[in-house]
C-alpha cells in the first residue's frame, strides 16, 4: 500500500468515525461557504436585477418633438432605433384640458398596453382599460367627483373652432366612457384621466399628434445613452432624452449595495475563520494524547501537521461543497423575495466557493495545527 | 558493547531527584524487568530510554550512541527506528480499527502493508479482530494490538510500561505468553511492572527506589518459575 493512500485512510476515518466532532466544524465551514457563495452570486446578479427593478419606477427614456410636428409614426421610428428584446414598453401620450362636471381635467389620450409596460408601479382599484370607450381616473378626480369603478363617465371638450350660442353658451364635444378602474400613483398622475388616443381624438375632432413619448429600456447607464444618441443621430423628427434621476440613482444605489456586499462576506469570511480556528483549537485538544501517540511511535512534527491540515483541508472541501448548494439556495430565496425574480446559476462559483473553502479553512487551521507539534510525546506514559 | 547502557542519569524535577545517579547495561536480546513502588521513577527511565525525555544530567547509549546529546527531531527517528512502545493505558487510535492502528506504526517507520499488519494481529491471535474499533475490543485484545504495533518494525528494543496493569488474569498471560516469543526471536525487552508473577519471569529484575537502583535479582532458572524470597519481600513493602 502505497504512503498516500494510508494518508487518505487515515483522514478520512479521522473525518467519518469522529462525525458528531467533525460535524459541528462542517457545519461553521458550511454555513461560511453558503453566505460566501450566496453574497456572491448576489453581488454578481444586483446589476440585473437593480436594472429590472428600477424600470419599474417608470420610463428611463423620453422622445419629444423635433421637427414641428410628433406623430405615432415618429415615435416609431424612434423605437425602432432600439433592438426589440431590450425595448421593454413604449407609451404616447397626448395631454388635453377636457372638463368632467364643469370642472376643468387634464386627460391623457395614450395606448394602455404601452402605458402598462413603461408604468409598472401604477397600481389601477378596478381593471386597466382593454378597449376604446373606457376610462382610468386618477385617485383625487376619482375622490373630488365620488368616482367609481363601473360608473359612466361623460367628458367634454371645448375645440377651438365651437361657436357661442344665442344664449351665451357654447357647444361643447362630448363623449361618454366607462371608468373600469382607479389610478393611484402617488403621483401627478392621480389629477389626471386616462383614455385611449382614439377616444381623445374623438373628442378634441384632431388626431395624428402626440407631444411626449415614455420608453423603458432594458439598459444599463451606458447603452441606454447610446440609444439616445443613435436616435438622436439617426430620426430628425424627434429628440430622446434620458431621464437620468432614475439611471443616476441607479448606479449609486448599486454601488453603495455591492459595497455593503462585499462589506458583508468579508465580516462572514473572517466570523468563519474564528469558529474554525476555535474548533481546530478544541480539536488539538480533545487529540493531544493522540498526537503524542504518534509521537512517540515515530511520527515527525511535518507528518502530524500534514495530517491536520489534510484533515481540516477535507472538510474545508466538504464544507465548500455544501455551501455551493446551500448558498444558491439563499440567493434563491433572497433574489425571490426582494427582487421577485429567481437567479442565474453561476458555474463559475463551485470550483471558487470549494477552493475559497479549502483555502480559509486551512488558514485558520495552521495556528492550532502548530500548536499540535508543540505536544510533548511523554504525555502518553503518564498515567492520567 | 551493550545494547543500551545508562551512565550515572540524573532526571531532577526542582528539588526532587525523579533519577538520582542511576547506572546499568542491557545486553542485546535481554529480557529485563523493572520494579519499584510507584513514583520510584520507573515510567522517567523508560521514557528516557525510549527516547521521549532526557537525563538532566548523565549519559544514555543506545547502540553506541549518546541520545541524550540528540535533538528532538533525531530522537524521533531513533523512536521510530529503533524502538518498540506498549503501556499501560493501550493507547490505540480511536477511530482506527485494529489493523489501521497497526499500520501506524508502519506508516510512520517506512510503507503501509496490510498484509504484513494482519499477519502481526496474527501472532497475537486477533485475526480475526483486525478490522474491529478499539472500542469493540476487550482491554487485553487491546493490549495484543499495541504489542502487535510494537513489533511490527522490528525494533531493537521493546519497552513495555505496566503492560498488565489493566489487565485480567487470562490476558495477562497471553502477553506474558508473547513477551517470551519475542524473546525466544532475539527481540531486548524491558518490562516495567509491579506485579511479581510477571517480573519473575525475566532473567534479570532491577529494582528501583526513590530514583535509585535498589536492588538487582537475577533469575538463576530463568526457563522455569522461580520464588524469590526477595519477591516476597518487595510484596510486604508493597501493601504496606
Ligand atoms: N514532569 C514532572 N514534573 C515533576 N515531577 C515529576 C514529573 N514526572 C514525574 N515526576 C515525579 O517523579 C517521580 C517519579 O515518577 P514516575 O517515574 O512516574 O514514577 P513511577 O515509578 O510510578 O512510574 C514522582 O515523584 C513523580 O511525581
Ligand atoms: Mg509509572
Amino acid at each position: 500500500m502505497k504512503k498516500r493512500q494510508m494518508y487518505m485512510r487515515m483522514i478520512t476515518a479521522s473525518l467519518m468515525r469522529r462525525r458528531s466532532r467533525m460535524l459541528v466544524a462542517l457545519l461553521s465551514i458550511a454555513i461560511g461557504a453558503t453566505v460566501l457563495s450566496g453574497l456572491i452570486t448576489i453581488y454578481y446578479d444586483v446589476p440585473r436585477q437593480m436594472g429590472a427593478q428600477f424600470r419599474n419606477y417608470g420610463a428611463n427614456m423620453i422622445l419629444t418633438d423635433a421637427d414641428g410636428s410628433f406623430t405615432l409614426s415618429d415615435m416609431q421610428q424612434g423605437t425602432a432605433v432600439i433592438p426589440a428584446d431590450a425595448l421593454v414598453g413604449a407609451a404616447p401620450y397626448r395631454y388635453e384640458n377636457v372638463r368632467i362636471h364643469e370642472q376643468p381635467i387634464v386627460a391623457a389620450g395614450t395606448d394602455m398596453a404601452g402605458a402598462r409596460a413603461t408604468s409598472p408601479f401604477w397600481r389601477v382599484e378596478g381593471e386597466w382599460c382593454s378597449a376604446d370607450g373606457q376610462i382610468l381616473v386618477g385617485a383625487n378626480v376619482a375622490e373630488s367627483f365620488r368616482l367609481k369603478a363601473g360608473e359612466m363617465l361623460t367628458v367634454s371638450y371645448t375645440p377651438e373652432t365651437a361657436q357661442t350660442q344665442e344664449d351665451e353658451t357654447v357647444l361643447d364635444n362630448t363623449i361618454d366612457l366607462e371608468i373600469t378602474g382607479v389610478l393611484d400613483t402617488g403621483g401627478p398622475e392621480e389629477d389626471y384621466v386616462y383614455m385611449s388616443l382614439a377616444d381623445l381624438e374623438t373628442l378634441t375632432g384632431e388626431s395624428g399628434t402626440i407631444d411626449v413619448a415614455e420608453l423603458s429600456v432594458s439598459a444599463n447607464a451606458d447603452e441606454l445613452s447610446s440609444y439616445v444618441d443613435r436616435i438622436n443621430a439617426s430620426v430628425p423628427a424627434v429628440k430622446a432624452h434620458l431621464v437620468k434621476r432614475v439611471t443616476a440613482s441607479e448606479t449609486t444605489v448599486l454601488s453603495k449595495l455591492q459595497a455593503l456586499v462585499l462589506l458583508v462576506t468579508i465580516v462572514v469570511l473572517a466570523l468563519t475563520m474564528i469558529c474554525v480556528a476555535t474548533t481546530m483549537t478544541a480539536v488539538v485538544t480533545e487529540r493531544r494524547k493522540e498526537i503524542g501517540l504518534r509521537k512517540a511511535i515515530g511520527a515527525s512534527d511535518r507528518s502530524i501537521i500534514g495530517e491536520f491540515l489534510g484533515e481540516s483541508m477535507m472538510l474545508g472541501g466538504i464544507g465548500g461543497v455544501l455551501g455551493v448548494v446551500l448558498g444558491y439556495v439563499f440567493a434563491q430565496q433572497v433574489s425571490i423575495n426582494v427582487f421577485s425574480s429567481s437567479i442565474r446559476f453561476q458555474w463559475l462559483l463551485v470550483p471558487i466557493t470549494i477552493l475559497v473553502s479549502i483555502l480559509v479553512t486551512g488558514l485558520s487551521s495552521l495556528l492550532p495545527i502548530r500548536s499540535a507539534t508543540e505536544v510533548d510525546p511523554a504525555l502518553v506514559l503518564k498515567g492520567e | 558493547m551493550s545494547l543500551l547502557e545508562l551512565k550515572n542519569v540524573y532526571k531532577i524535577y526542582g528539588e526532587l531527584h525523579a533519577l538520582d545517579n542511576v547506572s546499568l547495561k542491557v545486553e542485546k536480546g535481554e529480557w529485563v524487568s523493572i520494579m519499584g513502588p510507584s513514583g520510584s521513577g520507573k515510567s522517567t527511565m523508560m521514557n528516557i530510554i525510549g527516547c521521549m525525555d532526557k537525563p538532566s544530567k548523565g549519559e544514555v547509549l543506545l547502540d553506541g550512541v549518546d541520545i541524550s546529546k540528540e535533538n528532538a527531531r533525531s530522537l524521533t527517528a531513533v523512536r521510530r527506528d529503533k524502538i518498540g512502545l506498549i503501556f499501560q493505558q493501550f493507547h490505540l487510535v480511536n477511530y482506527l480499527t485494529a489493523v489501521e492502528n497497526v499500520m501506524l506504526a508502519q506508516y510512520y517507520h517506512s510503507m503501509p502493508d496490510e498484509k504484513e499488519a494482519l499477519e502481526a494481529l496474527d501472532r497475537v491471535g486477533l485475526a480475526d479482530r483486525a478490522h474491529h474499533l478499539p472500542s469493540q475490543l476487550s482491554g487485553g485484545e487491546q493490549q495484543r494490538v499495541c504489542v502487535a504495533r510494537a513489533l511490527i518494525n522490528y525494533p531493537e528494543i521493546i519497552l513495555a510500561d505496566e503492560p498488565t496493569g489493566n489487565l485480567d488474569e487470562a490476558n495477562e498471560e497471553i502477553v506474558v505468553d508473547l513477551f517470551h516469543k519475542l524473546h525466544n526471536e532475539g527481540t531486548t525487552l524491558i518490562v516495567v511492572t509491579h506485579d511479581p508473577e510477571v517480573a519473575e519471569v525475566a532473567q534479570r529484575t532491577l529494582v528501583l527506589r526513590n530514583g535509585k537502583l535498589h536492588k538487582e535479582i537475577v533469575n538463576q532458572n530463568f526457563t522455569g518459575k522461580i520464588h524469590f524470597d526477595d519477591m516476597q519481600e518487595f510484596r510486604k513493602e508493597e501493601t504496606k
